[in-house]
């Protein structure tokens, strides 16, 4: 089980939370000029990394805002949460390989 | 090397030498320096292209490169049932044909794969479920494929020791009667040993590393023991298949979540079907050891731990105990994980790639074991001629972009 870190709530269960997988996917600003290729590519396909992954959690029993989460897919360790719009936090050369925080 | 039949025969012959000359089940070749086909990935799905490519495709200069053990990853971690009840056409055809190759299987490899036929219930337990099970038992029927409608006293009937009257009251269900569970460590070995039997090697403990491709035609893998040339690849590495197809150079509509299960300690012949519930969203069944096996939802977050989240334990454990209260005092005696590979639509992906000759079969998700045989004799026939065999051709990875998903949401709504 996971600690995860709300920006407005601080550390919490994970069970508070749920994940929306990988973040920072822009809708098109163009759909009707996408070819179904574009379109498959951002609906559906994914990076799916095992290592360092953006994504975005929302606080469903807490105070129900989204934000954004560096984790490692591997080793399961967070590195840090930011709200939107936010930059995401730097890593260490060691949290790249799921290494200490 | 010829391999020695099993029979009643050569188990009195081997117990006069104390059961220690059996014959090794595959051979543990040396990587040769090139392959017809190398199949990426030692599970059920992986062995299976590979006896098939040898037994009905006559191709046996074959590798299957396994990064573990084979059998290690989902294969040997899954709770074994297998069924072939699913809504749409395009699934009851790829799993239909892996039911008809289960029925057969034991005989055909010379290998008991203790596929029993004990029969498999999905729970109702609200209006919603009732008209789901009530839609895809008449499209099953439609499909030629055995299914029946059961009241709850059938039900109780069938499985004496449920809790017709729980939190959420069951009432009713849907049966396939040729549904049941197999034994998975021996799927893989007994594929295994007859693919070997027939040249494959089998090339455990060796990594794929990355794909030799040049001019966007694969060429071969980069492995931890060296390279080895390929004139066509199949990728079948479930979890890690999005790994797989990074290191080839594209995408896929894949994500990978850790999904676990758990035995309880052994008892006395007591469930003698499967069940599965979608909605309190559990499954069960009893192993010959007569451990109960259990298993549910998948953890929600990308991860290749290949461990389950504590608090899922509790989610597997409540429905069983309201279904079945009398396991409200049994002790779980192993618990593990795997990582699943999860399309949008629930169906998988048997597809050729962007890269010419490297072919993946992926995102069985959380259902792939009972399609062993099917998906397996499928790819094999595909890598043989190079075009995708028919029942394999709507597993296309391109329906992401054509829109033509196989949406089996609710015949797969619980991870089994
Ligand atoms: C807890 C759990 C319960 C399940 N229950 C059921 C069920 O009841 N019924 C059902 O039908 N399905 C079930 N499934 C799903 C089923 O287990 C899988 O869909 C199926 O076993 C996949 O088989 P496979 O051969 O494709 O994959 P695997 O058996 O996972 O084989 C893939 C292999 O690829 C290897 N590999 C990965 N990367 C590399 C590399 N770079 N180089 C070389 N080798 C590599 C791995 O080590 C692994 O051995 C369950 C899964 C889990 C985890
Ligand atoms: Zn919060």
């Amino acid at each position: 089980m996971l600690l995860i870190e709300c920006p407005w709530c601080g550390e919490r269960d994970q069970t508070e939370f749920t994940c929306h997988g990988e973040a920072h996917i822009v809708r098109p600003k163009n759909p009707d000029e996408l070819t179904d290729e574009q379109w498959g590519d951002y609906v559906f396909f994914r990076s799916n990394p095992k290592g360092l992954h953006k994504e975005r959690w929302v606080h469903d029993h807490g105070c129900r805002r989204w934000f954004n989460v560096v984790r490692h897919t591997h080793t399961d360790i967070v590195y840090g949460s930011y709200k939107p719009g936010e930059p995401a936090p730097e890593v260490s050369e060691e949290a790249l390989k799921g290494g200490k925080k | 090397m010829i391999m020695k039949k099993y029979s009643i025969f050569s188990l009195l012959r081997n117990s006069m030498s104390y059961h220690e000359n059996w014959q090794k089940n595959w051979r543990s070749p040396d990587p040769k320096s090139e392959y017809d086909v190398i199949i990426v990935g030692g599970g059920g799905h992986g062995l299976a292209t590979a006896y098939y490519l040898a037994k009905e495709c006559g191709i046996t200069n074959v590798a299957v490169i396994e990064k573990g053990w084979i059998g290690g990853g989902n294969t040997g971690r899954n709770t074994t049932i297998v069924r072939s009840n699913y809504l749409w056409d395009e699934s009851a055809a790829i799993y239909e044909h892996a039911m008809k190759l289960w029925e057969g299987l034991s005989q055909e490899l010379n290998y008991n794969v203790m596929f029993s036929q004990r029969g498999l219930l999905h729970l109702a337990h609200n209006v919603h479920d009732l008209q789901e099970i009530g839609r895809r038992g008449n499209a099953i029927h439609f499909n030629g494929i055995d299914s029946e409608f059961l009241t709850p006293a059938q039900v109780k009937e069938m499985v004496p020791l449920i809790n017709l009257n729980c939190r959420y009251p069951v009432l009713g269900a849907l049966l396939q009667r040729r549904g049941g569970n197999a034994r998975h460590d021996a799927v893989a070995w007994g594929y295994a040993r007859a693919a070997d039997a027939m040249g494959v090697d089998i090339i455990q403990n060796c990594e794929v590393t990355g794909f030799n491709i040049e001019n966007g035609v694969v060429k071969g893998v980069e492995t931890t023991r060296g390279s080895i040339k390929g004139k066509k690849v199949g990728v079948v590495t479930a979890g890690h298949s999005g790994v797989m197809a990074e290191m080839a150079g594209f995408r896929l509509p894949i994500e990978s979540f850790p999904l676990q299960a758990m035995v309880s300690e052994p008892l006395k012949p007591c469930i003698n079907t499967v069940i599965m519930s979608g909605a309190v969203h559990v499954y069960i069944s009893q192993s010959d050891k007569g451990e109960l096996v259990v298993g549910a939802g998948s953890d929600n977050f990308v991860s290749y731990s290949q461990r389950g989240s504590f608090d899922m334990i509790d989610h597997i454990i409540s429905p069983m105990v309201e279904l079945f209260p009398f396991t409200s005092r049994l002790r779980m005696m192993r618990q593990w994980g795997g990582i699943v590979d999860v399309t949008i639509d629930r169906s998988p992906i048997v597809s050729k790639t962007p890269v010419e000759n490297l072919y993946f079969n992926c995102g069985w998700g959380t259902g792939g074991f009972k399609c062993t045989p099917g998906s397996g004799h499928v790819f094999a026939h595909s890598l043989a001629n190079g075009e995708m065999h028919p029942i394999a051709q709507p597993f296309s990875m391109n329906r992401f972009n054509t829109g033509a998903l196989i949406d089996e949401g609710a015949a797969a709504a619980v991870a089994h």
